[in-house]
């Protein structure tokens, strides 16, 4: 399941992540982050075990896609060890997703 | 490989519609789509000129076009369409990994953006470079910003984007907006907008993001440079045609030419929705190129079956 995480679990939650962790930058309003966001829920299923998804709300917490520079929705975040490794933006088809992550996680 | 009776490419409203008339029907047919369903609804904020339905917001309508399909049973793939065939009256196609085969297939692919074709533009995607102003917008509050585009589209957003940026300059290839009436008056109306016609933007400028955007006079031939850090491209959008059979009739444009019952030149192919050639590309004409699409496929089979 794709959970929530705000600004004031951001740090300690991917400090703590044993396994790579995707964050997924989203606000309600955003017609190309409904269509990201059923396709993440599956994703989290397929790679659960190697990879932890979190879907982060622009609105409630601005401070952290301005730290990350962040100047379009969706945008995904691959951390590694708390840093980003890779960086999607746009809605993309299920399989380009997968792809991606297959490359990332090696 | 998985047979059919209707394949339906694309879940945007002509696709979902033709997806609940099939299903009526009592057809046997598939919905390929590689995203989630909605199309281009899910882009729009909130919907003015949808018969019966006071301003809903575009994931909405396609929540609700979903939801009315819930007691229906029918098969979905959520993949890309990589090749198709139109053969013997038959149509094959590989989507994703699944082979399929359909007796008559509705295109409802739709549209992509534009665009602008600059060699920096997709380092800049997501880092100023944006496609989308309803979902970007926030991120520039109280910056300098472009948008590229004229039409009815480029405008809604431009005004959307005035309301929060401190200064919007706006960027067309054409001597006037190819626009409604009310959108330009609305336009004109905002003091932080600065309009610059006949141009073409030449270059995008940035380290890691976008910086400054050059733009050269289509008349004069003269090129500026404006810095700013976004930089929003509006410039219409092209058929989704990647997969199209080299036989299937398109237009100049690449939008697919049906007759009124929406046949294309292939026996048992029927197009739909935004990818058909026609004037108006709405959501209604959509729903309704769906519809009717759906019934003239009903019918061939029927015929086909006689």
């Amino acid at each position: 399941m794709v959970k929530e995480i705000t600004e004031a679990d951001f740090s300690g939650t991917l400090a703590k992540a044993t396994v790579p962790v995707l964050v997924d930058f989203w606000a309600p309003w955003c017609g190309p982050c409904r269509a990201v966001a059923p396709i993440m829920e599956e994703l989290s299923a397929e790679y659960a075990g190697k990879l932890e998804i979190y879907k982060l709300n622009v609105d409630d917490n601005p401070g952290i896609p301005e730290k990350f520079q962040i100047r379009s929705i969706p945008t995904l975040i691959l951390f590694k060890n708390s840093e980003p490794v890779e960086r999607i933006t746009g809605a993309l088809p299920k399989g380009q997703f997968q792809s991606l992550l297959n490359k990332a996680l090696g | 490989m998985n047979s059919y009776d209707a394949i339906i490419l694309g879940a945007g409203p002509a696709g979902l519609t033709a997806a609940l008339y099939l299903a009526r029907f009592g057809a046997k047919f598939a919905l390929v789509e590689k995203m989630t369903p909605g199309g281009l609804l899910l882009q729009i904020f909130e919907i003015e000129n949808y018969p019966g339905l006071i301003m809903p917001k575009g994931y909405e309508l396609a929540d609700a076009m979903e939801e009315q399909l819930k007691e229906f049973t029918f098969d979905r793939y959520q993949t890309c369409v990589t090749a198709l065939e139109h053969k013997d009256g038959k149509v094959t196609l590989q989507a994703g990994e699944e082979a399929l085969e359909t007796k008559t297939l509705i295109i409802c692919a739709g549209l992509h953006y534009n665009k602008l074709g600059l060699p920096d533009e997709d380092r800049f995607t997501g880092r100023g470079v944006s496609y989308c102003a309803l979902c970007d917008a926030n991120f520039f509050k109280g910056r300098v910003v472009g948008l590229a585009g004229n039409g009815n589209q480029a405008l809604e957003e431009a005004v959307h984007l005035a309301a929060l940026v401190r200064e919007l300059r706006l960027f067309m290839r054409t001597a006037a907006p190819q626009a409604d009436r009310v959108l330009q008056k609305k336009l004109l109306a905002l003091k932080n907008v600065v309009i610059h016609k006949e141009v073409a933007i030449t270059a995008l400028h940035g380290e890691s993001e976008l910086e400054a955007v050059s733009i050269r006079s289509l008349q004069s031939g003269e090129t500026e440079k404006f810095a700013m850090s976004g930089l929003f491209v509006i410039e219409g959008m092209r058929p989704v045609s990647e997969f199209f059979p080299r036989e299937l009739v398109l237009d100049a444009d690449g939008f697919i030419v049906t007759d009124t019952e929406m046949r294309t030149n292939l026996p048992g192919v029927f197009a739909a929705g935004d990818i058909r050639s026609k004037l108006c590309r709405q959501i209604v004409t959509a729903a309704g190129d769906g519809a009717t699409a759906a019934n003239a496929a009903y019918s061939y089979l029927e015929l086909a079956d006689a």
